[in-house]
């Protein structure tokens, strides 16, 4: 058994306790920033080594943990998310003294349960990643002690994931008992048709379809965006969204692939209920936060259409987007944490005139929201074109056009944001401009929205051959 | 009288997790609604070892499993009733009627 596939997992847990332990030993009085900057250091480091792991498609434990191109090319894009994420959460995790090692610290956990989900080739180890992530998160959407509305987010996130949880388990215990197995290869070649099977295979896909935040059990996600800390929303938005698609896609496509059941008619629906529910919903909303998290559930709905396509180049498309949805998510939140740290608010009415005090962030909001709208040259465009083109050559007609009708649709409560920032008075309060960190988060996914967007070549090529995996 | 085979298990879990599910839906205090959610993951516990012990007697993945699910649920109920501490601290409720502060 070779641990040294393990690198990743193993160095960020490492590296967790070292900046908790590092954070009780500093002086009471000194500044904690250096913490967050070592931190961003240790993954830098860790982002590179996963370079070294392409193509050894190695297994450890008995096949229960794959290090394939797929579950190497998520860690990276986990890596990419919670760097971007630090960069810009400096001086709000300077608010959360005497606490900021821990803030840190559990971030990286989270992390570290990401990975083991991204490469679980198992129930028990798919399970024990995603609660490593799960449970971490009711803590950090919590963390900002004494404010009403974090704890109350805290609380939902916490009871309804607790029960989604439950869900899927009964799920995962049904397919198990069916098939006598845990492991996902075999677990297809033991699959057939039977009531249990078909209970236990939509029980799983009900408990996913809340992490990934699709209608109808996306409903927790504007309140708990609303209310969560502004970078721990930015994780849920993006890195859980990616982790939670790294699983579904890998059970789907590896354990239930064959299932005698017409499971791609179901999460078709799914796609569809979330890309229209989410875009409609998002245009009512005068607070940021909540914009995006509506807009986080169209999201979902856009990269289910890959999965509804189920071969090759479904799950290329799945690849792109995640990785620039984690691109200019990163922006957009980065932009948030801004005002918020400035302003305290996130209503749109903060954003009036930011344009004038600060025309770099303005701009880096600007080309993520109009990414996620799927405005060319951006990088979201091209992903919307691999994902409804996969969809399309399936014969999924009218979820491609459906697909289109809602991005267009989306434009306009996108819009209302740039609006806002580029046409409105500001209100004389003081200008949101950012720590020079984030002003570099801004620039980065600023600059990877706009060059994946004109020059996709490299990162499609990484994303077609990553999604051999499931179909050699 | 017919021994107690699996089927026997599977009815009780079935009914234990809805009874989870119904106390879910219905209660309105935070510690009730988290001890709802222990009897859905305990209808998933019973349902883990009844399998192992008749579908796979020799291979221990169910019970391995439940061991797995019984440890997180703990860290679960532990992070839970931390968080409701919390949430009694700045709110002084434990009641879901009065968590309303974010709507649509």
């Amino acid at each position: 058994m070779d641990l040294s596939l393990l690198t990743t997992e193993i160095v960020t847990v490492a590296l967790a306790c070292f900046v908790v332990a590092l954070d009780l030993l500093m002086p009471a009085g000194e500044p904690r920033r250096a913490l967050g900057y070592l931190t961003l250091l240790g993954l830098a480091g860790i982002f590179v080594h996963a370079f070294t792991q392409y193509g050894l498609n190695a297994s450890l434990y008995g096949g229960m943990f794959r290090v394939d191109d797929y579950a190497v090319f998520f860690k990276q894009v986990f890596l990419a998310a919670y760097m971007l994420t630090i960069l810009f959460s400096v001086r709000t995790a300077d608010g959360f003294a005497p606490y900021t090692g821990e803030f840190y610290g559990l971030m990286l956990f989270s992390l570290a349960g990401m990975m083991v989900m991204a490469s679980a080739n198992d129930l028990v180890t798919l399970f024990v990643g995603m609660e490593l992530m799960t449970i971490t998160f009711f803590v950090l959407v919590g963390f900002n002690l004494g404010d009403g509305k974090s704890s109350e987010a805290g609380v939902k996130y916490l009871i309804l994931g607790a029960a989604s949880t439950a869900v899927l388990l009964y799920g995962m215990s049904l397919i198990y008992g069916y098939t006598g197995t845990v492991v996902l290869p075999e677990i297809a070649a033991r699959l057939s048709a039977s009531p249990a099977a078909l209970v236990g295979i939509v029980f799983f896909l009900a408990g996913f379809a809340f992490k990934i935040a699709a209608v109808p059990f996306g409903m927790w996600v504007p309140d708990v965006y609303e209310g969560a800390p502004v970078p721990i929303t930015a994780l849920l938005a993006m890195a859980s969204k990616a982790a939670s698609f790294a699983v579904l896609t890998r059970v789907f496509l590896t354990a239930f692939a064959d299932a005698p059941y017409n499971w791609p008619l179901i999460i078709a629906w799914l796609a569809a209920a979330s890309m229209i529910a989410g875009n409609l919903a998002a245009i009512l909303q005068t607070n940021v936060k909540r914009l995006l998290a509506y807009s986080s559930i169209a999201q979902a709905g856009y990269l289910l259409t890959g999965l509804v396509a189920a071969g090759p180049d479904g799950v290329k498309g799945i690849i792109f987007y995640t990785a620039l949805y984690v691109f200019a998510s990163a922006g957009a939140f980065a932009v948030v944490a801004a005002v918020r740290d400035e302003t305290g608010s996130d209503d749109i009415a903060a954003y009036r005139g930011l344009a004038r005090s600060s025309p770099l962030l303005a701009a880096a909001m600007t080309v993520a929201l109009l990414s996620m709208a799927g405005i060319p040259p951006l990088a979201g465009f091209v992903g919307k074109l691999y994902l409804f083109l996969a969809v399309l050559e399936k014969g999924w007609f009218w979820l491609a056009l459906l697909g289109f009708v809602m991005s267009m649709v989306s434009v306009y409560y996108y819009l209302l944001v740039v609006k806002a920032m580029y046409l409105g008075e500001p209100a004389g309060a003081p200008t949101a401009d950012g720590c020079a960190a984030l002003r570099w988060a801004a620039l980065a996914s600023l600059a990877l929205t706009v060059l994946c967007g004109v020059y996709p070549t490299p990162l499609a090529a990484l994303a077609s051959r990553v999604a051999q995996n499931f179909f050699q | 009288m017919a021994a107690i085979g699996l089927e026997h298990y599977l009815t009780v879990a079935a009914l234990l997790f809805c009874l989870g599910v119904y106390g879910l839906l219905t209660k309105r205090n935070l510690v009730a609604i988290l001890m709802s959610i222990e009897l859905m993951l305990n209808a998933v516990n019973l349902n883990m070892v009844a399998f192992s012990r008749f579908i796979t007697p020799d291979a221990f993945v169910g019970q391995l499993f439940a061991v797995f699910t019984i440890t997180v649920a703990a860290a679960e109920v532990a992070v839970g009733l931390a968080l409701i501490f919390s949430i009694y601290r700045d709110r002084a409720t434990t009641s879901t009627e009065e968590l309303d502060w974010m709507k649509w």
